[in-house]
């Protein structure tokens, strides 16, 4: 199991090279010339010629990999071209309200979809089998930026339950102040993911409910509520874990549009405004954090697959 | 009926009990006007083929039925003189596990995958009894000594994939007898287990029973099994009992035409005269053939497992080899590296004398036709999307056959093998698991092979269906002077139509010979275990002769 850690852990270096060759790449095969297209439409010569010299374009391309690579390898993701801040620190003042926002995301998510799902699965064909179902629906096609503006409407500006706007960090603010201000924006983003993971544990429950280790325990005499929570559940956490996984991947999109509608001074947000500005090792060191959290998460989403299943080793 | 239960009610009775099917079935009821009664300490077989109705049955006694779709509408099952079918479902929960409890076929699913055994035994426990976790935990290794299991104190806390089948099914049994209770409902328990396995599995029901006075309903297919284990039998077909009465009776005087029938179908294990095939070159033969699985990794201690060691055979054009062997004996990798469905570790496969073993795929698509295979499931072995008509030419057509002459060998073959040719525009779904095993040798007939491989093609079948499917295996390999390869578990099965028989041990071929002289003296003391181990063999049915 360590040795398999261990193994997997070496593994994401290769993975990661690749990933920072193409961040560097992107860069400098763009067409035209880098510092051009960083200095901007009214850049002077002199101002052009100042940024090759400062990003080291002159120097053969290997060469500037090496370098590139060699601060990388210390930490140091660039400068920021338009704020002149180092793009770490840059990221690391961005980094809690998103991080945060994330978990709270994945907790609400995974407390409402999952007993949604087992009760749809177990009640099949019932009104609340269908009424998740229909909610399933609903959350795939509604937009989030729509849902962040109804909701706002609705609970902020008519019934005046929650803040619009902002993020208050739990650390310097509080924690309730904190809560007040996440509700809204956490309620936006799960909403979709809901959707997903209710599905998919309901699909996956019914399946093992299906299986013959259930019928034995309904021969036992097991309540149907104990059969549900003690062989069925866990049977099908398997699948689930995996749909979970993936959608704290693809959570990054929505967390910029839903960053946007709310104002949280996030990453999302940094890289909205990188992206707007050209800000490119802003964007290369975001690319690169989001790569690494990804096969991060790759890691963990294997490693639990081992504590609901004994049957899976590595 | 109940002579020996004078003394005490019986059990369970079931009384004039139908259940009906669900509208759009192929029948009313799934069981008619059913009565029965099973004794204190007695074990009652009830026996069919599949659809007769026999698990209905011990599933509405045990209230595991889905009332929506399977509804008792008449008489009544009565638990020692209560009627099960006016209980709501708490007090059916309260009675199941501790009054009455089941065991099932599969050993490898009814278990719950994820759970320690340990706690699935003492999940009994806890739902019935107010006993403490420590007291559960040696009860529980209690019942698991009681089920003759090795090392209990480890094994507790064992996963189900940790133990051998017949490990998990004395789990199972450990669970329904933790605690005591007056009624066991065994619905083919050993089906899937081996021989020698089975064996040991029914002798310890009976011993239990013995022990504990248990009424145990036991729901079989296999008359082999029944002259093992029965005091009574019931016999039921298409939801009816046909017939019942002491073992004795039924399996020595049977009255009805279709349990007659049944006991006839039951495949001897006396082989019939067969001439020793003897001429012409071998057209399939394997020599040193080795398949070697797990190899170490980066982080060494890699298990290695000899699945094939050394494997030698020779098939005839027009010859019958029966490879026999239990779970884990490496008779299915060997048929899978002569087709090369996985590749060899080393070692030669000829066919007609060239070396596939370590050709190329590219090389071997050529040779793809020489070998084809039956595999044992007919359910999952036809792609239910396509007709079977598509299913039957794509074969021919990927070597170049036209479709118009692709269909016409599929519809002249659905004759051969006893179907209809206007039958190729169904699905499988619309046929039968005989049909079906029927329309998978049609199919592999179509490829025009050299080689025919049975891979348990009649272990899944009702014994009455596979005596067709026997016969009808028997009849191509004569029509079309194939060499066949027979894989089976089966002793009965390989006596009958074999030639030859190879018994295959962890990996090895202990003992190869013709089947008359392996059956009449075995040489090897494995193929006198397996050989002993077949279910029945010193009751009725070795009285009639072979065939």
């Amino acid at each position: 199991m360590l040795a398999y850690i261990f193994k997997r852990i070496l593994a994401t270096v290769p993975v990661m090279g690749v990933v920072a060759l193409f961040v560097f790449l992107m860069l400098r095969l763009s067409p035209g010339d880098p510092a051009a297209v960083i200095a901007g439409d009214y850049a002077t010569a002199e101002d052009i010629a100042r940024i090759r010299e400062n990003l080291g374009l002159n120097e053969p391309i290997v060469v500037q990999f090496t370098k590139w690579l060699g601060q990388l390898l210390q930490g140091d993701l660039g400068i920021s071209i338009f704020t002149n801040l180092p793009v770490t620190t840059l990221i690391a003042q961005r980094l809690e309200p998103t991080l945060l926002l994330t978990l709270t995301t994945i907790v609400f998510t995974v407390a409402v979809a999952i007993p949604l799902g087992t009760l749809a699965a177990w009640k099949q064909g019932s009104l609340i089998d269908r009424g998740v179902m229909l909610f399933s629906v609903a959350g795939f096609s509604i937009p989030v930026f729509v849902l962040g503006y109804i909701l706002i409407y609705v609970l902020s500006i008519q019934l005046k339950l929650l803040p619009v706007q902002g993020y208050k960090s739990p650390f310097t603010d509080g924690l309730w102040p904190f809560l007040r201000h996440i509700t809204l924006p956490t309620i936006t983003l799960s909403v979709i993911y809901i959707a997903l993971i209710a599905r998919m544990t309901r699909a996956s429950v019914m399946e093992v409910l299906q299986e013959d280790y259930v019928r034995t325990a309904r021969a036992k005499g097991q309540s149907e509520f104990k059969v549900l929570m003690k062989h069925a559940v866990r049977n099908a956490a398997v699948p689930i874990v995996t749909v979970i996984g993936l959608g704290i991947a693809l959570l990054i999109g929505g967390v910029v549009v839903t960053e946007s509608v709310y104002n949280i001074p996030g990453l999302g947000r940094l890289v909205l405004d990188a992206v707007l500005k050209r800000d490119y090792p802003i964007i290369q060191g975001l690319i690169l954090l989001f790569s690494f959290i990804y096969i991060l998460i790759n890691l963990l989403i294997d490693l639990a697959y081992t504590v609901f299943d004994p049957r899976i080793r590595y | 009926m109940a002579e020996a239960t004078t003394a005490h009610p019986p059990v369970l009775e079931v009384r004039g009990l139908s259940v009906t099917l669900p509208k759009g079935a192929d029948r009313k009821y799934a069981v008619e006007d059913v009565s029965f009664t099973v004794g204190r300490g007695e074990i009652v077989c009830v026996v069919g083929e599949s659809g007769s109705g026999k698990s209905v049955t011990a599933q509405t006694v045990m209230g595991l039925i889905p009332r929506k779709d399977l509804t008792p509408v008449a008489g009544e099952t009565l638990l020692q003189g209560e009627d099960l079918l006016k209980k709501s479902d708490a007090e059916l929960r309260e009675l199941r596990g501790v009054k009455m409890a089941m065991i099932f076929q599969e050993p490898m699913t009814a278990l719950n995958p994820v759970m320690r055994v340990g706690d699935q035994i003492g999940e009994m426990l806890e739902i019935h009894t107010q006993m403490f976790a420590a007291e559960i935990r040696d009860r529980v290794i209690e019942v698991m000594k009681d089920v003759n299991l090795p090392d209990v104190e480890q094994m507790v806390d064992s996963f189900p994939h940790q133990l051998s089948g017949g490990q998990r099914q004395r789990i199972m049994i450990a669970m329904a007898l933790a605690l005591e209770p007056a009624l066991l409902i065994a619905d083919e328990p050993t089906t899937a287990l081996d021989v020698t396995t089975q064996a040991q599995i029914l002798e310890l029901i009976k011993d239990i029973q013995v022990r504990h006075g248990t009424g145990v309903m036991f729901i079989t297919h296999d008359f082999g099994v029944v002259a093992e284990v029965a005091d009574r039998v019931v016999v039921m077909q298409q939801g009816q009992v046909v017939e019942q009465g002491t073992a004795e009776q039924v399996l020595k005087r049977p009255r009805e035409p279709y349990t007659k029938m049944l006991i006839g179908s039951v495949p001897s294990m006396t082989p019939p005269k067969r001439k020793p095939i003897t001429e012409g070159e071998p057209i399939l033969a394997a020599h040193a053939l080795e398949k070697v699985y797990g190899a170490s990794g980066w982080f060494g201690r890699g298990r290695v497992v000899h699945a094939a060691k050394n494997v030698e055979l020779e098939v005839r054009r027009g010859e019958t080899l029966g490879v026999v062997g239990e779970s884990g004996s490496g008779k299915s990798t060997v048929a899978r590296c002569i087709v090369r469905l996985i590749d060899p570790t080393s070692g030669e496969v000829l066919i007609d004398g060239t070396n596939i073993a370590t050709m190329s795929q590219a090389a071997l698509r050529a040779y793809r036709h020489d070998v084809q295979v039956v595999f044992q499931d007919p359910y999952r072995s036809l792609n239910p999307r396509r007709t079977v008509g598509q299913s039957i030419v794509e074969g021919p057509m990927n070597f170049g056959l036209s479709e118009a002459e692709a269909l016409k060998r599929a519809g002249s073959l659905m004759e051969i093998v006893g179907l209809s040719a206007a039958a190729l525009d169904r699905f499988p779904h619309q046929f039968s698991g005989g049909q079906r095993q029927r329309i998978c040798i049609a199919r592999a007939l179509a490829m025009e092979p050299k080689v025919l491989i049975a891979d348990e093609a009649v272990s899944a079948l009702d014994v009455s269906v596979q005596a067709q499917v026997l016969k009808l295996l028997d009849d191509v390999r004569k029509r079309f002077d194939l060499a066949m390869l027979f894989i089976t578990h089966d002793l009965r099965v390989a006596a009958q139509i074999c030639d030859r028989i190879m018994v295959m041990q962890k990996g090895q071929v202990v003992e190869q010979g013709l089947t008359a002289k392996v059956y009449a003296s075995p040489a090897h003391p494995y193929t006198r275990l397996l050989l002993d181990a077949a279910p029945g063999k010193n009751a009725f049915l070795e009285q009639k002769t072979g065939n």
